[in-house]
This record gives structure tokens, C-alpha cells and sequence, in this order.
């Protein structure tokens, strides 16, 4: 038999059910694989022994009917799970055990998932490389010293190292698409509004959307379909009809028509980029698609409008880590000097920078010019979208303008960290769905993606494309190991 | 966790507003006001800033001098902080959360207010209103109605309002009035003594009755305020706002109308009865268990004199009487049809308290039917002026104050059962 952890979620589950494999076996490969590969540094909180006790409690009493059967799934640690640490990558949560859980993991255990830790991310998913992260740089299985994206920087790596077989990130800007694409895997956005946003630690409360992150496309559509659900305890869940995702996939996309946005082809970017984007417009001809260049003319203003509207949420949402609940508490003369040393001491420069671009574009007398001008901006740029769905069922775009890059090679420049979710950040602004997948490798053999966006709850032709596409890139992840003694 | 829009309280604020005869914005939106603050779990307070709930209004005063119209700037909705506690501890301030996160009204009055006679008047009205609505008990010893007060002064015709300065969280009547008077001459002074006012956030000290600087406006806090990305705005049709409308009771501005057309009782009796929504309760029902031939001044005065002067004493709401108004309506029709007098129906009242006894059975029980047949009574007149005759002959001879001594002198050989104005009738005629 192949090693249980190179398997699908899809494999896994069919080898569940047909109990050619228990709950307990899979558990102990992926604890056994993870606790080999802590050069990785993708957990941060390791819910091993609990995991094989769970497991062999599921096989004692086992399931089938359910979604996820006995199936052991990391997840990024910026989902609050009951009476399990949960620390966001920050300092200022490092003893922070939530008791509550959120409703994405719920639905995950609900169906049958059982948790096999917590995985590494950016602090409070503020990054795009998994370096501001308290508890370190993750590296990317695909090479040493190489980021693994971010802020879902542990899923990534965790998942392309096969130490769980799928998992789940959240994605403000890009972190679910981007980290995907600097991993070989498979990451999926879903529309603003899809999966519940309660129990997520917020970041930027109008772009976070919690999302599957998966070796194949078939496996995102399996998690999709568990973790998509309308919550009443989150006032933007929306109330409408989901698809069976992983039973509506096909492959048969002929006659969709996907559109090609010039505003994507920004200046300096790689040729290899811009080759694999051209192949994948002929892939997607081959699949049966019709391709159809459109014009999305505010593209370059996403980028910006994002960094204004997601660190004045963001300056918002942090401030209640302040030292008197819960969490990192700095001893201080008083109150005020208390809140001071808590925040200097807890948050990280990355946080500390949006939290000062968000304090000051909410400010009396900046607030017109900044934030409500940004607010336009983003009506426009959904606008965008609205017109170009006239004409087009999905578009097709490189998920990033690079592939990965080395750990320390951009921490020193935030604008250009920042310029790598350049196509990401239109498709949050908008709340739209897309997804990455691998589509070819750079002159270094790194992977690089593709994204296919879609029209708001058209989850399953994004999962459609995608599928058959995946089907004629044909990518397999090379993985050595290196990493393991 | 994530805030959800309370249904039952955006209900509330609606009914409110109807109540205050406000407009009722179709789309709301809920903002973050940002500050930091131990009383602030979340770090902001959601509140709403821009788009409330409900617009402009207006409430009417029932002043001595007449009725005033007070304007109403808006009402919005928000999450009540924590209450910060400065009196426990000598060198800590404790802060109770328990409140923290429960929707709150907040009434912003316009500048109309004249004198703490008013802000008296308004308050009351407010509560009143509300308490029709069962939108705010009104309880202001539990904090569940507070105020920030506002005053400023002016030269005498000037048309320019003074600078304002605010008196945060007065929680009584009491204090607001002794606050303001505090602050308007404070200011007063300022003036006269060629100072400025700075706006400013002050404090009421209650137990050195004076009101202390908080935070000047320089000191102001920049509350950041945008629209809360957690909670989408708030969309309320027509009809959600007709149907609330229509569960809306009679208000007392209303209802003070109908009593005086309907009853003809005057403005000022009126005014009382329906200030408490309680007390108009039990005044139309003592009304219509009285039947067809009712007394509405009896009425108003057992309610407004006897039943208030023992609940006063006994501190007892309306609801709680210990007569009921089906009972004390019996009593006032026994008065009405003479059967007792007003001064037996005393005697009865007091003893009715000792479990809403039924008048009727109290007066056979103790025989205290009135006595008002004529030929009884003038026998027992003959014997007392025959007994007395010495006082009749000074009566007779101008001495007219002896009248009351034969007056006394029947009711007390009556068991004071007999009907007085039949003694007086008889007595006239006999002397």
C-alpha cells in the first residue's frame, strides 16, 4: 500500500469507508510525518495525542455516512477551537485557549474531521511570506529557505509536505491563493459570505473568508461542501442555496466562456508568468472554453484601495488585545502605560504598521480622503467584475506575479511584499470566489498557479474550470523530503 | 465572537420612536466608535452615528404656565459599556461588565430646555412615554435610565446659545436638577468674572454637590467612527413600521384628551391620571365597573386622594393596590346611591385594605347601611332637641354655631350611619 499521506482526501475517505484503512492508522501517519518534519516549523500547537485518542474513539464507533470519516486535518491557527490554544501567529495570544469553537472548524468536526493541530501563519494572517508570525518562518517543502506564502504559510507547507491531507486557511488578500500557488497546491477562496466568519480571529471583518486549501482540486470541493454553510451568529453569512460541490464537479466546461483582463499584464512582471498564463489560456481552450479578453480598468487601484480599507478594519479589530481580558498582559504604571506596554510588546512591526496606517486613515480630517475615498473605489472595482460577468462565466489571471521567494529576500520592503497580492487583493475587494491551482514551475522548478475567479456563490464552474484544467496541466509536486533527519 | 442586531430591540427603538412622534429611518447603519477603555471589551463601542434609527420628534410638557414643546434630535441604538466603579476600592477603579454589550436607546433631546423645572418635566415625560410603550421601565436607581445632561447660559436675549458643557451619567431626577443648577451658576460666574466657558465633559460629585472637569475638548477622544463591517445596515420597511404602529397602546398626550372629552374631567386631573400608565389603568377600570351612573368626581378623588395617600405611605405601585378598582368602584357607587356616607365610606376603605375585602359585605357585616329613611331620623331628632332644650332656645335666639352641636349630637346617636344631609334638612326645620 502507498503511503497513506501521499493520498487524497478524496483516496483517504474512499479507503475509510471501504475499511481498508482505520481513523488511527491515518492519524498516526500524519502525526508520525509531522513530528518528522519540525524543520518545517508548521504547527504551532500540536493536538497529536488527542488526535489518536479521537481516532481510535471514531474507529470503535465509526461513521461512514459522514462528509470527513475519521479524517485527522490540521488547521490554520487563526480558527478559534475549544479549549485549544489559539495563538494567530501573535505574541499578544501566545496563552489564549478559546472556549468556543469556530463554526468552519465545527462543521469540519461535525462531519467527521478530527483536529491534528494548528498551523503556523502570518500574525493575524498580516503577511504574505509567513515571516511576521511570532513563532517563526515556516519553510516551504518545495526547497529549503523558501517561503512558503502566506498568511497561510503552516497550511501550505503543511499540506504540500503531506503532514495533513487537506486543510483549511483564511484569505483577506490572497493568503489562501497565494500560498497555494508558492506550494503546488490547491486553494480556494470562497464568495464573502459563504463560510461563517464566526470564530475566525478577524483581521479585516468585510475581506476574511475562510476557504479549503487541498492537494487537488476534487479535494477542495469534498471540504468546501462542509465548511460552506449560512451562520446566524454571523450577520454577513448569506442565506443561499449551496451546491453538492464535490458530487456537481465535472469536467465538462465547453461553451464557458472565461475572460482574460489586460489590466493584469502590470508592468515588470516575469515572462514566466506571462507564459504560463498564455498556456493556460490554451489549456482552457482545449477544455471546450471560449476566451474572451475583457477590461477590468481599476485594477491598479485594488492594491491601494486594500491597504486602506484592511488595516482601518484591522486597527478596529485589534484593539480589543489590550491586556485586560485575556491574553499577553504587560505589567504598567496604569492603565494607559499597561495598554502601551501590552501592544508594543505583544503585536509584531508587521500588525504595528497597519495598525497605524488604520488608526490614521480612520482619523477626523483623513477619513474623507482616505477611507470613504477607498470605499468608492471598491464599489468601483466591484463594478468592474458586475460588467465584465455580462460578458464572461469566470476569468482567468496568474495567481501571483512571482513564484516563491527566499525567506528574508522581501521582509525588509513591505510595498514590495505587498505588490505579490497584487491579483489576489480585486477578487476580496469584491468578495468574489477564486481559486489557484498549479499550472507550471519556474526557471527554478518552483510552482506557479492560476487563478480562475468567479461570479459571487458561483463556487462550483470556478471548481468546474479548475477541475479540468487540472486535469491537462497535469502538475505533480516533486517533494524530497529534504527536510527530514 | 461576532455582533448580531438584537430583533426584539431595534422593535423596541421603532415603538420609541413611534412614541415620541418621530420619523423612523428605513436604513440605519451601526458604526464603531473607537476608544480605549477597561469598560470597552472590544475596544470600541458599536453605536450608531450617522444613520440612526429614528430622526426627528418631538414631546409635549405639561408646565404650569402652559404646554411646551421640547424637540427630539434622534434616538439611535447602542451597546452599553461596562460600569466603571470609583468608589469600592481607594486606589483602583473596578469595572462591572455585566451591562457591557446590551443594546441600549440613546434620546438626544434638542436644545429646548430652559430650567431644571423642565429637564424635570422632560425626563418624566420621557419615562412616561416609555412606560406606556414597556420600552424602559424608567428605573433610574438600576442605571436603566440615565442621562448625559447638557447646560449652557446665556446674556438674557441673547438669540445665541453659550457654550456647552456636558454632565456625564446623572442617574436621578434629583441630582440632574441640583447638577444643573450647580453648572448654570458655575458658568454664570465664569462670565461675569470675563472667563470663557470651555466645553467640556464634567462629572456631578452628589455628595459635594458640584460638577467636576473630566476632560476638556482638547482631550476629546478621535473615536474613529466607521460603519462596523460585522453588522450590515439596517433596513426597515413600511410595513414592519405600520405593524409595530399598530400595536402601539393610546399614549398618555392621548389619552389625557379622551379622559377630559369622555369623562369631563379637567386638564389638571387629567394630567395626573395618565402619567403613569398604572394609574390610568386603574382609573378606567374603577370608570367602567361604576357603571352607567358614575361619579367621575368621586372617582378622581378616592383615586387621586384616598388610594394615592396609602399607597404613598405604604410605598406600593398602582399595580400592587391593595384595593382593587373593582372594590373601591363599589365603595363609590355606595357613596353615589347613599347608601353610606363619605365619612362611613373612610371607615370601610380602611377596613377593605385587609385583603380587597367587598365593601358590600363589609357593610352588612357591620351594619353600617346609612340610615335615610326621614321618620326615623326625625324622631331621633325630636329627642335630641328635647334633651337639649336649653341649646335649642339659644340656637333659636341667634346662637347659630350650636347648629354643628346638633349635628354631632344626631350622627353620634345614629352610629354615624345617619344620611347627613337629610339631618341637616330635618334639623333646619326643627329648630
Amino acid at each position: 500500500m502507498t503511503d497513506i499521506t501521499s493520498l487524497s482526501l478524496f483516496e483517504l475517505i474512499k479507503n475509510i469507508k471501504e475499511k481498508k484503512i482505520s481513523s488511527n492508522e491515518a492519524a498516526k501517519s500524519f502525526v508520525d510525518r509531522s513530528q518528522k518534519s519540525k524543520k518545517l516549523n508548521a504547527y504551532v500547537t500540536e493536538n497529536f495525542e488527542n488526535c489518536l485518542k479521537l481516532s481510535k474513539e471514531f474507529d470503535n464507533k465509526p461513521n461512514y455516512d459522514l462528509k470527513l470519516p475519521g479524517i485527522p486535518i490540521a488547521v490554520k491557527d487563526l480558527f478559534c477551537t475549544n479549549e485549544v490554544r489559539t495563538t494567530a501567529g501573535s505574541n499578544i495570544l501566545n496563552n489564549f485557549v478559546p472556549s468556543y469553537e469556530s463554526t468552519v472548524t465545527q462543521n469540519i468536526w461535525n462531519e467527521g474531521g478530527i483536529l491534528l493541530g494548528k498551523l503556523n501563519c502570518d500574525e493575524f494572517a498580516m503577511g504574505s511570506s509567513n515571516e511576521t508570525s511570532f513563532f517563526g518562518n515556516v519553510q516551504n517543502p518545495i526547497a529549503k529557505d523558501l517561503v512558503p506564502g502566506g498568511s497561510s504559510g503552516g497550511s501550505s507547507s503543511a499540506l504540500a509536505a503531506n503532514l495533513t491531507p487537506v486543510t483549511i486557511g483564511t484569505d483577506t488578500g490572497g493568503s489562501i491563493r497565494q500560498p497555494a500557488s508558492f506550494t503546488g497546491t490547491v486553494g480556494l477562496k470562497p464568495t464573502y459570505g459563504s463560510c461563517s466568519r464566526y470564530g475566525i480571529v478577524a483581521f479585516a471583518s468585510s475581506l476574511d473568508q475562510a476557504g479549503p486549501m487541498s492537494k487537488d482540486v476534487k479535494d477542495s470541493s469534498i471540504l468546501l461542501e462542509v465548511i460552506s454553510s449560512f451562520d446566524k451568529k454571523d450577520s454577513t453569512s448569506i442565506d443561499f442555496k449551496r451546491n453538492n460541490y464535490s458530487s456537481e464537479l465535472t469536467r465538462n466546461i465547453k461553451g464557458i466562456k472565461i475572460g482574460i483582463p489586460k489590466e493584469y499584464r502590470v508592468d515588470k512582471m516575469p515572462d514566466e508568468i506571462e507564459n504560463l498564463w498564455k498556456k493556460g489560456i490554451e489549456y482552457a481552450k482545449d477544455c471546450g472554453a471560449e476566451i474572451i479578453d475583457i477590461s477590468l480598468p481599476h485594477t491598479s487601484y485594488a492594491l491601494p484601495t486594500y491597504y486602506i480599507v484592511a488595516p482601518a478594519e484591522a486597527s478596529s479589530n485589534l484593539a480589543r488585545y489590550d491586556g485586560v481580558k485575556y491574553g499577553l498582559r504587560s505589567s504598567g504604571e496604569s492603565l494607559i502605560d499597561m495598554y502601551e506596554k501590552t501592544r508594543s510588546e505583544g503585536f509584531g512591526e508587521e500588525v504595528k504598521r497597519r495598525i497605524m496606517i488604520g488608526t490614521y486613515v480612520l482619523s477626523s480630517g483623513y477619513y474623507d480622503a482616505y477611507y470613504l475615498k477607498a470605499q468608492k473605489v471598491r464599489q468601483l472595482i466591484k463594478k468592474d467584475f458586475d460588467e465584465a460577468y455580462n460578458k464572461v462565466d469566470a476569468i482567468l489571471t496568474p495567481s501571483t506575479p512571482s513564484s516563491a521567494f527566499k525567506i528574508g529576500e522581501k521582509s525588509n520592503d513591505p510595498v514590495s511584499m505587498y505588490l505579490n497580492d497584487i491579483f489576489t487583493v480585486p477578487v476580496n475587494l469584491a468578495g468574489l470566489p477564486g481559486i489557484s491551482i498549479p499550472a507550471g514551475r519556474d526557471k527554478n522548478n518552483y510552482p506557479l498557479g492560476l487563478q480562475i475567479i468567479g461570479k459571487p456563490f458561483d463556487e462550483q464552474t470556478v471548481l468546474n474550470i479548475a477541475y479540468s484544467m487540472e486535469e491537462k496541466i497535469n502538475y505533480k509536486n516533486n517533494i524530497t523530503d529534504w527536510w527530514m533527519e | 465572537m461576532l455582533p448580531v442586531i438584537n430583533e426584539y430591540c431595534v422593535k423596541q427603538a421603532i415603538k420609541t420612536g413611534i412614541g415620541l412622534k418621530a420619523k423612523i429611518n428605513n436604513k440605519s447603519v451601526f458604526d464603531r466608535k473607537n476608544y480605549f477603555y477597561a469598560d470597552l471589551p472590544q475596544g470600541y463601542q458599536i453605536s450608531q452615528y450617522k444613520y440612526p434609527i429614528v430622526g426627528e420628534g418631538n414631546v409635549i410638557l405639561d408646565m404650569p404656565e402652559g404646554q411646551k414643546q421640547v424637540g427630539i434630535e434622534r434616538l439611535h441604538l447602542e451597546q452599553d459599556a461596562g460600569k466603571s466603579i470609583h468608589d469600592i476600592d481607594p486606589s483602583n477603579t473596578l469595572v462591572d461588565l455585566n451591562r457591557s454589550g446590551v443594546a441600549l436607546m440613546e434620546i438626544v433631546s434638542k436644545p429646548d430646555l430652559r430650567s431644571p423645572d423642565e429637564v424635570n418635566a422632560y425626563i418624566k415625560k420621557l419615562r412616561s412615554i416609555m412606560r406606556y410603550l414597556g420600552t424602559c421601565d424608567g428605573n433610574m436607581q438600576e442605571g436603566s435610565l440615565r442621562a448625559d445632561v447638557n447646560v449652557s447660559v446665556r446674556i438674557k436675549g441673547s438669540t445665541e446659545l453659550g457654550t456647552r458643557c456636558e454632565i456625564k451619567n446623572v442617574n436621578s431626577i434629583k441630582f440632574m436638577q441640583m447638577a444643573i443648577i450647580y453648572e448654570a451658576n458655575r458658568q454664570v460666574d465664569l462670565i461675569e468674572e470675563g472667563e470663557e466657558i470651555d466645553q467640556e465633559t464634567r462629572l456631578f460629585d452628589t455628595k459635594k454637590n458640584e460638577t467636576r472637569s473630566m476632560r476638556s475638548k482638547e482631550d476629546a477622544h478621535d473615536y474613529r467612527y466607521f460603519p462596523d463591517p460585522d453588522l450590515l445596515p439596517l433596513e426597515i420597511t413600511d410595513e414592519f413600521i405600520d405593524q409595530l404602529k399598530s400595536e402601539i397602546p393610546e399614549l398618555p398626550d392621548d389619552k389625557k384628551k379622551r379622559f377630559i372629552d369622555e369623562f369631563k374631567i379637567s386638564p389638571y386631573e387629567a394630567t395626573i391620571l395618565v402619567s403613569d400608565i398604572d394609574t390610568a389603568k386603574y382609573f378606567e377600570e374603577v370608570v367602567s365597573k361604576m357603571g352607567k351612573n358614575r361619579d367621575m368626581k368621586l372617582a378622581v378623588n378616592w383615586i387621586t386622594v384616598e388610594l394615592f395617600a396609602v399607597l404613598n405611605n405604604k410605598n406600593i405601585e398602582i399595580a400592587h393596590s391593595p384595593i382593587s378598582a373593582k372594590n373601591l368602584a363599589k365603595l363609590i357607587n355606595l357613596i353615589k346611591n347613599g347608601t353610606i356616607s363619605g365619612k362611613i365610606a373612610k371607615t370601610i376603605f380602611e377596613l377593605m385594605m385587609d385583603g380587597d375585602i367587598d365593601p358590600q359585605i363589609i357593610v352588612v357585616e357591620k351594619g353600617l347601611k346609612q340610615q335615610s329613611d326621614p321618620k326615623a331620623l326625625e324622631s331621633l331628632i325630636d329627642k335630641i332637641i328635647n334633651d337639649n332644650r336649653e341649646k335649642a332656645i339659644e340656637y333659636k335666639q341667634g346662637k347659630e354655631k350650636l347648629f354643628g352641636f346638633f349635628v354631632g349630637q344626631a350622627m353620634k346617636a345614629s352610629g354615624g350611619k345617619a344620611n347627613p344631609q337629610l339631618i341637616n334638612e330635618i334639623l333646619k326645620k326643627k329648630l
